[in-house]
C-alpha cells in the first residue's frame, strides 16, 4: 500500500467509491442489479421517500453506476457494470501490492539462517 | 472467460500464493514476528494472539495517516493466521480509500519440506456490496460484462 499510493485523483472515478459509500444508495445499486426498474417499483423496498431514492439515483449516476432510459412517462434504471471498473482497479492495485511484498519473503527467510 | 478470470474480476477478493523452500515452522517466524515481518512487509507491533490488537504503518497519503488497523482473529500455529485489515480514508478514493478487509494466512507443507503459502485478503466493496447479495446467474452475466469491459479497455 505504501509503493502503490499515488496522487492521482478527482476525477470521475472518485464517485464511485462515494456513491458507493452509503449504504442506502448501495441497496439501491443491488436491487438495480436484478433488473431495470423504475423509482416507485425500488421505493417499494426502501423505507424511504421516492425524492430520497431519486436522489440517490442520480448520485449513481454521476458516478457511472447506473443509466436512465426514458419511455414515454416513465424512467427506467439499470446497472452499468463497466462504471464498476476504478473499484476493480484498486482491488488489482492491492493484488499487486501483496504479490511484490510476499516475492520479498524468500530473501528474508533467506537471511534468518545467517 | 475462464475460470481464474471470473474468480479475480468478479468475487474481488485478493488470492496470492506462493512456494517457499522453507518449513512452515520457518515462514510462520516471518509472518508473526514484528522485525521479521516488517522486513518484507511493514513495520509493525504483531502477536500472534487471537485478540490482538496491533497496526501496520504503512506511508502516509494526504488525507490517511498511513496506519493500517488489525485485530488477530485466528491462530493455529504455523498454518493458519487470519487478521482484520481495516484503513484508509473516505476521503480518499482510490489507493487509501477506506477498508475494512480480512487477511488469512495458509501455509501447507509441500514436497521437499516446503510452504505453499496463500493468502486471501478478503471484504473489498465490490464482494461485499454486489456479488456475495447477488444470485449466481447475475454475478456471472455482470463478470462477462465486465471482462468486456476490460478487455475493450485494454
Amino acid at each position: 500500500m505504501a509503493q502503490a499510493a499515488t496522487s492521482e485523483s478527482g476525477d470521475a472515478k472518485a464517485d464511485v467509491f462515494r456513491a458507493l459509500a452509503d449504504p442506502t444508495r448501495r441497496a439501491v445499486f443491488e436491487r438495480l442489479a436484478h433488473g431495470e426498474s423504475t423509482v416507485s417499483e425500488l421505493q417499494a423496498g426502501f423505507d424511504v421517500s421516492q425524492p430520497a431514492i431519486s436522489q440517490h439515483l442520480a448520485h449513481l449516476r454521476r458516478a457511472g453506476l447506473v443509466t436512465e432510459r426514458r419511455s414515454g412517462r416513465n424512467a427506467y434504471y439499470r446497472v452499468q457494470p463497466a462504471g464498476l471498473t476504478p473499484l476493480i482497479d484498486w482491488v488489482d492495485r492491492y493484488q499487486a501490492f501483496w504479490s511484490d511484498r510476499i516475492a520479498r519473503l524468500p530473501k528474508v527467510l533467506k537471511e534468518m539462517d545467517e | 472467460m475462464s475460470e481464474a478470470a471470473s474468480r479475480t474480476k468478479a468475487t474481488q477478493s485478493i488470492v496470492v500464493e506462493y512456494e517457499l523452500p522453507d518449513p512452515p515452522e520457518k515462514v510462520w517466524r516471518a509472518l508473526t514476528e514484528p522485525q521479521l515481518l516488517a522486513r518484507w512487509l511493514m513495520p509493525n507491533d504483531i502477536k500472534p494472539v487471537v485478540g490482538h490488537q496491533f497496526t501496520f504503518q504503512a506511508a502516509p497519503v494526504p488525507g490517511w495517516d498511513g496506519v493500517v488497523h488489525c485485530e488477530v482473529l485466528e491462530v493455529e500455529p504455523c498454518r493458519r493466521l487470519r487478521y482484520s485489515w481495516r484503513g484508509g480514508s473516505d476521503k480518499i478514493q482510490e489507493y487509501g480509500a477506506r477498508l475494512d478487509t480480512v487477511a488469512t494466512w495458509t501455509l501447507t507443507p509441500s514436497a521437499g519440506g516446503g510452504t505453499h503459502l496463500r493468502l486471501d485478503h478478503d471484504g473489498f466493496p465490490l464482494e461485499s456490496f454486489a456479488f456475495t447479495a447477488m444470485n449466481k446467474g447475475w454475478r456471472g452475466k455482470v463478470a462477462e460484462r465486465i471482462a468486456q469491459v476490460l478487455a475493450e479497455a485494454a
